[in-house]
C-alpha cells in the first residue's frame, strides 16, 4: 500500500470497498481505485470491551455472521450489511438508532490510516485526533484505512422485538417517534409517497430479544438476475405495490419477534435488488431538515406525491442529538427522509431540483453518500465548515463527488 | 449464545496445501465458521501468523501452521512427517497452491518453464501421492485439488501453465479410481479465471469471478456429496463442454 500511495500521481486515487454508495462517492472517474476488498482480516478481539479490531475491507455483515453468535452485534448498523468497514467509516453511516447511538463513527476509538506523505498513522482520542474526525465521514479522501477498532455491543440474541404501527399524519408520526425513542432502540418509518396530504405509512420500532424458543436460520435469498424492463415500474404498479405494504402492515400490526436480518436488511434478502430499476438505474435522495421547519417536510412530500414519480422505498427518521463523530458528518438533529426514484431523464432531474431548492431554504441538508448530483451551493450549505476539513485530505487522493462540488475552487 | 445454528459438517480436520492461495484463504473463512479444525502449509510464516488470528476469530477451534516450499519435493517428508505427529487423524486435504507465469517467459526460458511444470504438476502429484497412501490405509476421507479450465484445452496464451494443470486433473482423475475402493473422494476443482493475487496483473482481472462465491462452491462440494469433477462457477462446465468440441484444424487459428 504504501508503495500504491508513493507512486501515484497527486489527486489520482481514491479507496473503494463495496460500491454500495448510491452516487459518485465512491468513483473517481477517469483516474484509480484502490479495491480494498482483499482488507479483509480480522485482527483481534478483546472479550472484556467488545473491541473489534479488523482491515477495512471487511463487511459489516462477515462481522454480524462471526460476532452475533457470540453475543456481540454492531453498534450501528446501515440498511445493508453489504459495505465495508472502510466505507461505513468514510460515509460515517447511521441506522436506526441513531437517537440513541449517535453514528458508526461515534463508536471507532481508534484506526490506522495510510498516508502518501506520512506512512502508517495510528489515530485515536489521545493521537491525531483532528485526523480521526476528518476521517470519519472524510469521504475516503483522507488516506486509506488500513484498520479500525470498532466497539461493537453485547445484545440478547439474533431475535428483534418488533413493532409496526400504521399512522395517518406527520404529526402522529413525530407523536410516536418521540414516545418510541425512550423505550426503543431502533425506530424508522415507511412513507407512502404517494398519499400526499392523506399522509400514510407505518412506523417500525424494535429492541433485541433472546428467543429461546426458536431456531435461527440464516438463509440466502434468491437474486434478481437481469435488469427489468423500465416499464416494469410506473405509477400503476408502485400505487398498487404501496397500498398492498401498507395494508399487509397495517394487518400485522402489533409486536413480533423477528430476526435481526429481516428487520435491519430487508433489501438484502434479495441479491442485486437494484436491477427492479432497470437498466437506467434510479436516484435516491435523503435529505435532513431541522425539526422547527415541519413545513418544508410537508411541501418535499407533497412535491414528492404531486410528481408521481416516487417509488416504493421511501423512510423518515427524527434524528438524535448526539453530537457529530466527523467534521463532515451528515446526521444533525431533524427529520430525515429517503427516497428513491427511477432515473427518468430530465423529468427526474428537475424534480430533484426543486427539492434541492425547499432543502437549501429551510436550512437543511443533503446526503454525499446517496448523491449523485447535487450543487455545489447545496453542498455549501449542506456542510458549511467543509474548509476546514480541506488540510486533511491526502494529496493524493480524490473523488468524483469531491470534485464535483468543490469545482468553483479547484 | 442459543439460537444460531450453523450447518453440521461431517469432516472436521482439514489440510490446507498452499494455504495463503487467495481462493484457499476464502475456503478457510467459510470451514473456520463452520468450526472445523485447520493444518496450514504455505511457504510464508509471517503470512501464516496473520491467518491464524483471523482464523481463529471466525471460529477455528483449531489452526496449526506449517512452513514449507510445496514446489519443493526435498521438503515433503518434513510436512507428512508434521502432521504424523500433529494431525495424523486428519480427514481431508485441500491442494490450492500453483503458479502462473507469464507464458512468453516459459517461451525463452527453460528454467522458468520447468519451474512452472514443477509447481503445477510434479510437486503436487509428489504430495498427494503420499495422503493418498494414508487416507486409503484408514479408509476415509477426501482428497481435493484445485486445477483449472485451462487444463481443458491447450490454448496459445496459457499452454504451459494449462498443461501443467491438465496433467495434474489427469493424475486425480486415476487416482480417483485407485482410492474408490477404499471409499476415499477425490475432487477434481476447475475453477474459471478468480480475482486473486495469481491473476490481478491480467488485463481483464475486474471481471473474474469473486473467489468468495468460488470458495462457497468448493466447501459445498467438501462438506456434501459432490460431483467428482467440479467447475466453479458452474457455467464453466457447459464452456468448456463447447470448447472441447470445437475442432482442432479450427482451434489452432484461434488466437485465444
Amino acid at each position: 500500500m504504501p508503495a500504491i500511495l508513493r507512486a501515484a500521481a497527486p489527486g489520482s486515487l481514491l479507496s473503494y470497498g463495496l460500491g454500495r454508495s448510491y452516487g459518485d462517492s465512491c468513483l473517481n472517474a477517469g483516474r484509480e481505485l484502490i479495491d480494498c476488498r482483499r482488507l479483509n482480516r480480522f485482527l483481534g478481539f478483546d472479550e472484556s470491551t467488545g473491541t473489534l479490531r479488523c482491515e477495512s475491507g471487511v463487511s459489516l455483515s462477515e462481522i454480524v455472521d462471526v460476532f452475533l453468535p457470540k453475543g456481540w452485534f454492531l453498534p450501528v448498523t446501515p440498511g445493508t450489511g453489504f459495505v465495508t468497514v472502510g466505507g461505513a467509516i468514510a460515509n460515517d453511516v447511521h441506522g436506526k438508532n441513531h437517537h440513541c447511538a449517535g453514528t458508526f463513527g461515534t463508536h471507532i476509538s481508534e484506526i490506522a490510516l495510510h498516508r502518501s506523505n506520512d506512512g502508517l498513522v495510528t489515530c485515536n482520542s489521545e493521537y491525531n485526533t483532528d485526523m480521526l474526525h476528518a476521517t470519519i465521514g472524510g469521504l475516503g479522501l483522507t488516506g486509506v484505512i488500513a484498520w479500525a477498532d470498532i466497539r461493537l455491543k453485547r445484545v440478547a440474541g439474533p431475535w428483534i422485538d418488533a413493532e409496526s404501527i400504521p399512522f395517518h399524519s406527520l404529526s402522529a408520526f413525530l407523536d410516536l417517534s418521540r414516545e418510541s425513542n425512550d423505550r426503543f432502540e431502533y425506530t424508522v418509518a415507511w412513507l407512502d409517497c404517494f398519499a400526499g396530504t392523506n399522509l400514510r405509512g407505518i412506523f417500525f420500532r424494535g429492541n433485541h430479544a433472546a428467543d429461546k424458543s426458536k431456531k435461527f436460520h440464516p438463509k440466502r435469498g434468491p437474486k434478481l438476475p437481469i435488469p427489468l424492463p423500465g416499464w416494469v415500474l410506473n405509477r400503476y404498479s408502485v400505487k398498487a405495490f404501496n397500498a398492498a405494504y401498507y395494508k399487509l402492515h397495517a394487518c400485522k400490526k402489533g409486536p413480533a419477534v423477528v430476526p435481526y436480518d429481516s428487520f435491519f436488511y430487508p433489501l438484502d434478502s434479495v441479491r442485486q435488488w437494484n436491477l427492479i430499476y432497470g437498466r437506467q438505474g434510479f436516484l435516491q435522495y435523503q435529505c435532513v431538515i431541522p425539526e422547527t421547519n415541519i413545513e418544508a417536510f410537508e411541501e418535499l412530500l407533497d412535491r414528492i406525491a404531486r410528481s408521481g414519480m416516487g417509488s416504493f422505498l421511501g423512510v423518515v427518521k427524527q434524528f438524535g442529538s448526539v453530537p457529530p463523530a466527523g467534521m463532515l458528518s451528515f446526521p444533525r438533529p431533524g427529520l430525515t427522509m429517503a427516497f428513491d426514484f427511477a432515473m427518468r431523464g430530465e423529468r427526474t432531474l428537475k424534480l430533484m431540483q426543486s427539492l434541492d431548492d425547499i432543502v437549501l431554504h429551510s436550512g437543511g441538508a443533503l446526503y454525499p453518500a446517496k448523491d449523485a448530483r447535487m450543487s455545489p451551493a447545496l453542498f455549501e450549505a449542506s456542510f458549511p465548515h467543509w474548509r476546514s476539513f480541506v488540510p486533511y485530505i491526502d494529496p493524493k487522493m480524490s473523488s468524483s463527488f469531491w470534485r464535483r462540488v468543490t469545482e468553483a475552487e479547484a | 449464545m442459543a439460537g444460531i445454528k450453523t450447518t453440521a459438517v461431517k469432516m472436521k480436520k482439514i489440510i490446507f496445501l498452499g494455504a495463503t492461495s487467495g481462493i484457499a484463504m476464502e475456503v478457510q473463512r467459510q470451514l473456520a465458521h463452520q468450526g472445523c479444525e485447520l493444518l496450514l502449509v504455505a511457504r510464508s510464516s509471517e503470512r501464516l501468523a496473520d491467518l491464524r488470528a483471523d482464523l481463529s476469530l471466525r471460529g477455528a477451534p483449531v489452526i496449526l501452521t506449517y512452513s514449507a516450499d510445496l514446489s519443493s519435493v526435498q521438503q515433503h517428508a518434513g510436512i507428512f512427517e508434521f502432521v504424523r505427529r500433529k494431525f495424523a487423524d486428519f480427514d481431508t486435504v485441500l491442494l490450492a497452491y500453483g503458479s502462473m507465469h507469464d507464458q512468453k517467459e516459459s517461451e525463452v526460458s527453460v528454467d522458468v518453464l520447468l519451474e512452472e511444470l514443477q509447481a503445477n504438476f510434479v510437486s503436487a502429484s509428489a504430495i498427494l501421492m503420499l495422503f493418498a497412501a494414508d487416507l486409503e490405509r484408514r479408509r476415509i476421507g477426501c482428497l481435493a485439488a484445485i486445477t483449472s479450465v485451462a487444463g481443458d484445452r491447450g490454448r496459445r496464451s496459457n499452454y504451459v501453465y494449462g498443461s501443467a494443470k491438465g496433467a495434474l486433473s489427469l493424475f486425480l482423475q486415476g487416482l480417483r479410481s485407485r482410492l474408490h475402493p477404499a471409499g476415499v473422494r477425490v475432487i477434481t476443482i476447475k475453477p474459471g479465471p478468480v480475482q486473486t493475487s495469481m491473476t490481478d496483473h491480467m488485463p481483464n482481472a475486474a471481471h473474474f469471478a469473486d473467489p468468495e462465491r468460488v470458495a462457497r462452491d468448493i466447501v459445498r462440494a467438501l462438506v456434501r456429496r459432490a460431483p467428482d469433477v467440479l467447475y466453479t462457477p458452474k457455467v464453466w462446465r457447459y464452456v468448456m463442454t463447447g470448447v472441447r468440441q470445437i475442432p482442432e484444424t479450427v482451434f489452432k487459428r484461434l488466437s485465444f
